[in-house]
Parts: structure tokens; sequence; C-alpha cells
């Protein structure tokens, strides 16, 4: 314990983020949390103003999942609190560390319908890891500490901190503990070495073995534990979405992730194989299509450090609960006792390599100059493999997983789970935050940005020079894909009609606005983008009769995919 | 299948709906539950009466023990352990017969009788939730005005 001092409960809690090492804030202020806002004139912490608090709350995502430190956003009560929602459903449907801190109206004020109260700990409860609700202000050191500590450790999560504005304002002798004890909570097991054993076995003893990484090989940061597995077993790699970028996409072994808009040839090889070693993943509907057809047809390896998450969606033969890069640390020990190191190939591994170079040759590419893959695979050629990508949500995040490979592991992020709208572009400044040497690249559809797009004042104003790249149809492109695929075409509600001009925009708000219409002032605009200082918004229009392809139609399993005919 | 959950959880505020929400959400349904304090005051225990597969009921339990405010959560084997749930019942009578035939069952049963009315008594009973449900069945037919029940309290026997 260190000795006591007098002060604010919101001089303590921006004390205690900066034990925290919190070096910035995303946020907007209001009536009940100005007394915090107010310290920001007498401490350390950067503060960074969101135009919406949905926003905020992405850019503390962004920063999060790039840092793997708990991304922190400020909100006020009442409609700053409901703002904050979706930013924290998203990152709770991707397990994403972040801590969110709200104001709320005086102790004496709860529950009688005061002026921008809302019970915001009732209605975040199904989306938080944790919550609290300090009810004087000593509490404050010790609810960030716990905070922080859950928010960042086992599946990580956003914890939301709810402040009633007195308890902001009232002093008390703070202490800021180092220890302390949250009995029930357990977040890390040790694996056990018998089932990492078993598993082992049985990849070794199986005919068609796969390697299936999730999101929780990204947030477990087992990228070269994954590849020793992989390269010493010789195992086809596939990931879900969230997985993108587990493994290095250029890797002879990588196959993309499976999934309604998986690669062709991850897809096949799912469908063929008869043992996976699942990693890091929940089996998402999106992922696996039904999910009797899936379990039915192989022997499942499930490894994930949430317990919760086996047999939750997947029946598994083996579970090996525990931190992911603990799990595969032991399976690669056990390889180097048993001096295992595959050099000759299987029949099944020439088969999926076989199977990979069919696809690479024979996938059909919408036709026409610029069309989504040439776009992307020309954005990939440019950008440094260090880049990060963020993505907003629909057919253009599709394009990205099938046709931007991700060269260094975990560069790219996406909302997966939740499928936010308007998610990128402010999780890209998170991002760039995070990561301020590496370019980092929003890949946006129209519809999406749209969503978020008042977020360039930050860029601008807070200097964050991220780069938005447009894919731009004028639609609702997914949606307008169902429409055509399931509704007869009957277009409802999809059509943007050009509204508003990108370029004019991003100027308005003092970007820098390009637009590319041919591959050679798509390449200019990349690259004067990379050398710019300012953020880019680069505007590409497309056709929007540009289906995604391969599909997975819902309810079916991945052997039934649509093809490009 | 049915299942008792016995769950121990820190006494605090709130903790009932994050439990409850949980089933809620989850698209678990709950059959019956009390809470009441354990004899640590920063304690309280939960007993939880449920239903659903093999399957469901690991997920549940799965999904509660992963609550930070869950400190303890524990299926109990029925065989192993003693539960019983209080009920209150106000049934109709029209006669003295009326009267004679509930206090009989009452007696049966082990349950009490209570405020003895020319049109109305009350039984206390204390049973299983199988019993309570024989009772019921069996007094029917004089017409119940209302029942009251608590939920299932539940703890395992020793050494077992």
């Amino acid at each position: 314990m260190n000795k006591m001092e007098t002060m604010t409960g919101a001089k303590a809690l921006m004390k205690a983020m900066e034990k925290e090492g919190v070096k910035q804030v995303f946020g907007l202020p209001g009536g009940a949390n100005l007394p915090m806002y107010d310290e920001f004139a007498r401490c350390d912490i950067r503060h960074i103003l969101a135009r919406h608090e949905q926003s905020a709350a992405h850019m503390a995502d962004g920063f999060g999942r790039v840092s793997r430190k708990p991304g922190v956003c400020f909100a006020t009560s009442g409609p700053g609190a409901t703002n904050v929602l979706t930013g924290i459903a998203t990152a709770q449907a991707d397990s994403s560390p972040m801590v969110v801190v709200t104001g709320q109206v005086a102790v004496n004020m709860i529950g009688r319908d005061a002026f921008q109260e809302s019970d915001i700990i009732g209605m975040a409860n199904p989306v938080v890891k944790y919550s609290f609700q300090p009810r004087t202000a000593g509490e404050i050191p010790g609810v960030v500490r716990k905070g922080f500590y859950i928010a960042e450790t086992g599946r990580p999560g956003p914890v939301l901190i709810d402040i009633p504005k007195d308890v902001q304002i009232n002093k008390a002798e703070m202490t800021f503990p180092e220890e302390f004890k949250i009995q029930g909570y357990h977040p890390w097991t040790d694996p056990d070495i018998v089932a990492v054993e078993k598993a082992l076995d049985m990849l070794l003893n199986s005919e068609k073995p796969i390697i299936l990484a999730g999101g929780g090989t990204i947030i477990s940061s087992a990228f070269a534990e994954l590849q020793a597995v992989a390269e010493a077993l010789m195992l086809p790699v596939v990931t879900t979405f969230k997985g993108k970028g587990a493994f290095p996409e250029t890797h002879p072994l990588s196959l993309g992730p499976i999934g309604m808009h998986g690669h062709a040839e991850a897809n096949k090889m799912m469908a063929e194989a008869d043992c996976v070693l699942a990693i890091g993943t929940r089996f998402s509907d999106r992922s696996i299509g039904t999910f009797e057809a899936f379990e039915k047809r192989l022997k499942i390896i499930h490894m994930d450090v949430d317990p919760a998450e086996i047999g939750k969606n997947q029946t598994a033969q083996i579970a090996v609960i525990g931190d992911v890069k603990v799990s595969l640390r032991i399976m690669i020990k056990l390889l180097l006792q048993r001096s295992i190191k595959k050099t000759e190939e299987s029949i099944w591994i020439k088969h999926v390599k076989e199977t990979k170079a069919y696809w690479k040759e024979n996938l059909k590419i919408h036709p026409g100059e610029m069309s989504s893959a040439k776009i992307l695979r020309k954005l990939r050629e440019i950008l440094p493999k260090e880049s990060i990508i963020t993505t907003e949500v629909g057919q253009h995040q599709m394009w990205a997983s099938l046709f931007y490979d991700v060269i260094q592991p975990g560069t790219f992020f996406s909302s997966t789970g939740l499928g936010t709208m308007g998610w990128g572009f402010p999780a890209s400044i998170g991002a760039k935050v995070a990561r301020p040497d590496v370019p980092v690249v929003d890949i946006a559809g129209d519809g999406s940005f749209a969503m978020t797009e008042n977020s360039l004042a930050t860029a601008v104003l807070e200097d964050i020079p991220v780069i938005v790249f447009i894919l731009n149809n004028s639609i609702l492109g997914m949606v307008a894909q169902w429409q055509r695929t399931f509704y007869d075409r009957r277009m409802i509600g999809v059509d943007q009609q050009h509204c508003p001009d990108y370029v004019k925009l991003a100027e308005s708000y003092g970007a820098q606005g390009i637009r590319a219409q041919s591959m050679d002032e798509l390449d200019k605009a990349i690259k004067t983008a990379l050398s710019s200082d300012v953020a880019t918004v680069i505007d590409i229009p497309i056709d929007p009769e540009e289906d995604v392809l391969p599909f997975v139609a819902p309810g079916t399993s991945l052997s039934e995919m649509i093809l490009p005919s | 299948m049915w299942a008792i959950l016995s769950i121990l959880v820190e006494n605090k505020p709130g903790i009932l709906f994050k439990i409850t929400h949980l089933f809620r959400a989850r698209n678990f349904n709950i059959d019956s539950i009390s809470v009441g304090v354990t004899e640590n005051p920063d304690y309280s225990r939960m007993t939880i009466t449920t239903f659903g597969d093999e399957k469901r009921i690991d997920q549940i339990i799965k999904q509660l023990d992963k609550m930070i405010d869950t400190i303890d959560v524990k299926r109990l084997d029925e065989h192993k352990t003693v539960y019983r749930e209080l009920s209150i019942f106000k049934i109709k009578i029209s006669d003295a017969n009326d009267s004679m035939d509930v206090n009989k069952l009452a007696n049966a049963y082990g349950g009490k009788v209570h405020d003895v009315k020319k049109d109305s008594i009350m039984v206390e009973l204390t049973a299983t939730p199988d019993q309570i449900k024989a009772f019921e069945e069996l007094v029917k037919p004089f017409g119940i005005i209302d029942v009251a029940r608590t939920g299932v309290a539940a703890l395992q026997r020793s050494g077992t």
C-alpha cells in the first residue's frame, strides 16, 4: 500500500489510469463527466475528441486490439452513455480489451429520472465483461485497478465504470492498491498436458488434419507458435474471418479464411478434412455454416482460453483450456521431445496444394478494370507489409478477406462478431494512435463509412493521418447482393445515389480527398496518401452489381458454395 | 432433464439481476429460484432449478461459472441432496367435511393448517417439488384459490 493522499474522485481516476499506463483517452465531454474532464488540465493523459460517443468507443477498441492494452473512452451520462453501447457490444463480440468511463447523475438523484440519467449499468449488462459503479470516491483507485485487470486478462473484453457526478467531486483519503483480490475471477487455466498429448496423437493419426485458427490466436499473439506447429506437422492452415492473418497468407500452407465468404480452397479443404485443430475460435455460424453438419463430419480438438466456449457451438473430442499460446508451446515441446518434423508431403497435403493452386488459377473475378480484386491486390502490392488494416462492414470487408493477403500476422482487424457498420474508420484512428509508425488503412464501403464519417474531424484536428480506402458502389452492397440473390432483385432501401461526394466531404474537414477511376489513378492515389501527413480519403467508384463470391448461403454447409459463374 | 444448481455469489446489489439476465440472454429456463444470505454475510446462496438436455445444462453451468460475481457453481445430485420448497395453498371449502378432508391430506403430507375460515382453508407445506405437485393434484377438486411457492432451497449431504 502506498501512503494515503486526499484528493477528489476525478483526480484519483486520472492518477489510477496513469498508473495503468494510459496515455490517451478518446471521448466527449458533457454535464455529468465535467469534473473528470477538468482533470485533463492537470495530468499528462492526452484527450482525443471524438464527434460521437460510438466513434470514441470504436477508437478505444481499435487502440486496444492493436496494442493489446485496454483502450479508454469517456462519455457523459444519459445519451452519451447509450451512444457508447454499440461500441461496447462490438468490443464484447470480438473480445477486445476496453475501459469505458461514463459520468452518471449524482448518487442521490439515481432512480429519479433525472436529466440525462440512464441506467447504463443495467443496459450494458449483457455486453460488458464487467461493470462498476463506485458510490464513494475512495473506491475509485481499486475499481480502476480491477477494471483494467479484468479488461485485459483471460479472454479480454470491455469494462464499464459508471461514476456518479458527486463521487467524481467528493474528496477522500486515497490508497492506490497494488494487490487486490477478485474471488470469482480465474482468467487463466494451465493447459492440461495430457490433453495436448492426446491432441497431438489425434493429429498424427488422422489422414486429413487441418488447423483452424481463430481470433484467439491473434489476441494471444501466438503467431510464431502456430507457424511452428503447422510447419512441423505440415498441416494446412485455414482461419476464421476474425483469425484472418493469424498465419501469413502468403505461406505455402495457408489457405485463408473459411466461412460464408471464405476462400474457395479453404472451404473445400475444411469440408474434406477429418480432424481439425481449432485454436481460439467459437465456431461462429458465419465461419462454419450449419452447426450439425460440421461436428458430425470430423473430429474436433478445441483449444480456448474460455471454458464456456468448449461445447457451446461444437462438441470437441479433445478440449485444451488455457491461453492458446501456452497450449501451443506445450505441443511444440512435445514435437521436439519426439523429434517430429515432417519433411515429406502426405497425399493430403499434396491434394491441398493442388486445390489451392487450382483456385488461385481458376476463381473467376469480376471483369472490368476496377474490380474489387484488382483494386485490393493493388493496395496490397503498394502497402508495406507491416501496415495495419481495419475494415468497415459489408461487401468491401469480404472482398478484403478474399483479395488482400495479410503478410505480417496480426495486422488485420475488423468488426467480425457484431458486424458494426461504421467501426473501421474510428478504429483505424485508434490503431494509428497505437502504432503511429506504420501506415493504417481503413478498407471501407461508402455505406459503412457514412455512419462515422465525422471522425474525419478527429483525424484532421488531432493529426492522426489514416487512409480511408472507399470501394464506392453507391449502394448498401451486401444488402443489395442478398436482394439480388434471395429477393428477386427487389432493391429496397439500398441506393445511396452518389450522395455525398466523398472527395468534397474530405476536403471540407481539411482532409485530403482523391478520386481514383483507373488503376493508374489508384496507384498514384495510394502513393500520395502514404507520403501525406494528413488523413486521406481515396474514393474509388466501382460497379454496384459486383457480388462477393464465393458465397455459402445461410443455413447451408461449407461444401455448398455458390461460385462465380 | 431437471437440475438443481447451487450458486454461491457475493452478497452485493445487482447480482440477482445479472444471473436472471444471463438466463434470459442465453435462452435458458429458470424453473424456480430462491436466494438467501449464507452464514457468512458476505455471500448469498442462490438455488436455481432448471431443465434442458445434458449439453445445455453443462453450458448453463459454464456460463454461470464464467460470471465474475459467482464464487462457486455446483450441480447438485438430487439423490445426495436435501432439497425442499415451501408452499402455501389457499383452498376453497364448502362444508365441515371438506375441511376435515383437507386437514387429513395436509397431515398425510406433513403440512400445517392455518387460517381456517368457513369458506377457505390455508395449508403450509414444505416438501420436494414432486410432493407439492402431488398434493396440488389431490386438493384441486376442492378448488384452489391461490398458491405461493418459494422455489427450492438445497444443500448436498456431508460426505457425498
